[in-house]
């Protein structure tokens, strides 16, 4: 059993094709797994082995009628965030108390088509809003990795926590992730696993519970380069149901890998050198400049001068929408509601009691920073500030392909760090590599790159232009192909 | 610039969330931690530079003024707390 669960998204697929497996055995397969795990992983919230049996059922016969699809019978996890007919769906959240939508995200339903086999939903950050895993009403999730020689939990990173771990403890095949600040790239670093954010506008937004629209995209988390490549092309699609979905036809991103990096040429920003960062990020990221030039690209130092100004920028623009966003739940249409003496009573007891701390922090920043006489100190300054991002962006791409910097500023941390739960915005400044890139709205990808001494994984972050992911995944797989892939070791 | 335990309370109420006394006054620490991080962009020069509003330079996509969906009340009110013959019941707003 543990030899099928073993096999990345490209290798079942082969097998499938060959009918050396059946589809029914592979999900069959993942659901003891399973089993077997989540009561300490924590990693799904839901499990929906029927209708996995389900679909598995049927992708083994579209193969054996020749109708296989560019998924067909590959069982995956979806995030908690993902819009998902007549199944769990509550973000993660209290408020969302027993949602089930009577309507399937754009994104889910594209995996469908393609013959994808649902294993249930995965745990996350309430709203997507967290760099641990810890906000979520159903718990945290368990990181996979342990230092060595240590027993301690650690988290898998977040918000996309429970999909990091599922992919990195072999509980699915891939995930679909969101990332709003860094929150696909950050549990792949902190979990040995490839994701990507894609250039926003790439993947609908259509049935994703909303955070932050403007930041907001999805993406896959995989244990490889080619799996990640595999599944964005049957995530993203050209959806009219996003006004924000945009125009452009979704190459095969596939058949970037294994092209050469010569004449490419890679930027390294020099203000991603920050104060206090571990010596072991620093040669990481050395190695990785290392690789991509002995692959015969060329190496630049550039400047993104208003880098540092971009987690601030972020924790306004995104609790600004965040508090508009979350404005809907309000005890009348759909999940909690707790009664109260009038109308306004109501809401107000229903939110109190169905969010959790970092989501009321969060909407009443937003709710202050767009209040009267506050919006433009705050609100258009940050706007104004995420165009000089942009900008600086711009113009490093008018002299280098792509980008690399480290992902993530530390490896994993331990569950319930009194030092991180004492300060929300030392939580924060986890993002702080990866958040630029959502406030500029461009793709980026986290490749496993090392370990550290505790022998955790770490990651190197590579930013493209706008709608490039193919030049991301080039670059990436060369990457791979020099680190080698990093599998945890079982414990559970 | 900070909020005070008043300033808290008011953007409690707007924001429709309950808090106690206890969890206004940590929460006033916290949101000043926050505000405080912040604060490092008045030091950025953004005179003439135009706020973002959107961050792929695309003209918003139209369609048609037809009807493309609908006929779904059931399904609409399927996951109400409330809810009577395809309306959602909330507690009484006018006397």
């Amino acid at each position: 059993m543990s030899e099928l669960t073993s096999l990345t998204i490209a290798e079942a697929r082969a097998k499938l094709a060959a009918k050396e497996i059946k589809a029914v055995e592979l999900t069959e397969a993942y659901i003891q797994a399973i089993e077997a795990a989540n009561d300490v992983i924590n990693a799904y919230v839901t499990v929906t082995g029927d209708k996995a049996r389900e679909m598995a059922k049927a992708s083994d016969a579209r193969i054996a009628e020749g109708k296989a699809g560019a998924l067909e019978g590959i069982p995956l996890g979806i995030k908690d965030l993902f819009a998902t007919r007549d199944v769990h769906t509550q973000a993660c959240s209290g408020i969302l108390n027993r949602f089930k939508p009577k309507y399937e995200s754009t994104v889910t339903q594209n995996l469908w088509d393609d013959g994808a086999v649902m294993l249930g939903k995965l745990n996350m950050d309430e709203f997507a809003m967290g760099s641990s895993n810890e906000t979520s009403h159903y718990g945290p999730v368990v990181n996979p990795w342990k230092a060595s020689g240590s027993n301690q939990q650690l988290v898998p990173g977040g918000s996309s926590g429970g999909s990091a771990a599922a992919v990195a403890a072999h509980l699915c095949a891939g995930a679909t992730a969101t990332d709003t600040g860094g929150s696909i790239r950050q549990p792949a670093a902190f979990t040995g696993t490839v994701g990507i954010k894609p250039t926003y506008g790439r993947c609908s937004r259509w049935g994703t519970v909303a955070f932050a629209s403007s930041l907001d995209q999805a993406g896959p988390i995989a244990r490889d380069v080619r799996d990640a490549a595999i599944l964005l092309k049957s995530m993203a699609s050209v959806d009219d149901k996003d006004t924000t979905s945009v125009d452009i036809p979704v190459p095969n991103y596939e058949a970037a890998l294994g092209q050469s990096l010569k004449g490419m040429r890679i930027g390294i920003p020099k203000e991603y050198r920050v104060d206090g960062m571990p010596d072991e990020i620093e040669t990481l990221w050395s190695q990785g400049i290392a690789w991509l030039k002995d692959a015969g690209a060329e190496i630049v130092d550039i400047s993104l001068p208003h880098t540092k100004y971009a987690l601030p920028a972020y924790y306004i623009v995104a609790p600004a929408e965040a508090s508009s966003n979350l404005a809907r739940y309000d005890g009348v249409r759909y999940g909690l509601r707790v009664d109260g003496k009038d109308i306004a009573d109501m809401y107000e007891k229903t939110r109190a009691a169905g969010f959790g701390t970092e989501v009321k922090r969060r909407i009443m920043i937003g709710t202050y920073v767009l209040s009267a006489g506050y919006y433009d100190a705050y609100y258009l300054r940050a706007q104004k500030v995420r165009t000089l991002i942009k900008r600086d962006f711009e113009l490093a791409f008018n002299d280098v392909d792509t980008i690399l910097t480290p992902a993530t500023p530390s490896s994993a941390f331990g569950i319930a760090d009194e030092d991180l739960a004492s300060d929300p915005v030392k939580m924060y400044l986890n993002d702080i590599f990866t958040v630029t890139v959502n406030m500029a709205g461009l793709p980026g990808l986290s490749v496993p790159a090392g370990l550290d001494a505790k022998g955790l994984p770490l990651g190197l972050q590579l930013i493209g232009r706008p709608f490039e992911e193919s030049t991301l995944f080039k670059t990436a797989h060369v990457i791979e192909q020099a680190a080698g892939r990093f599998t945890p070791a079982k414990w559970w | 610039m900070s909020v005070d335990l008043a300033t808290v309370k008011r953007v409690a109420h707007l924001a429709r969330i309950a808090l106690s006394d206890e969890e206004a006054d940590r929460m006033m620490g916290e949101l000043n931690g926050i505000l405080g991080f912040v604060e490092q962009l008045s030091e950025v020069d953004v005179s003439g530079v135009e706020p973002m509003t959107s961050v792929t330079p695309m003209a918003m996509k139209k369609r048609q003024d037809v009807v493309t969906d609908g006929g779904k009340a059931d399904d609409i009110v399927a996951n109400a707390p409330e809810t009577d013959r395809n309306f959602f019941l909330v507690p009484k707003v006018v006397e």
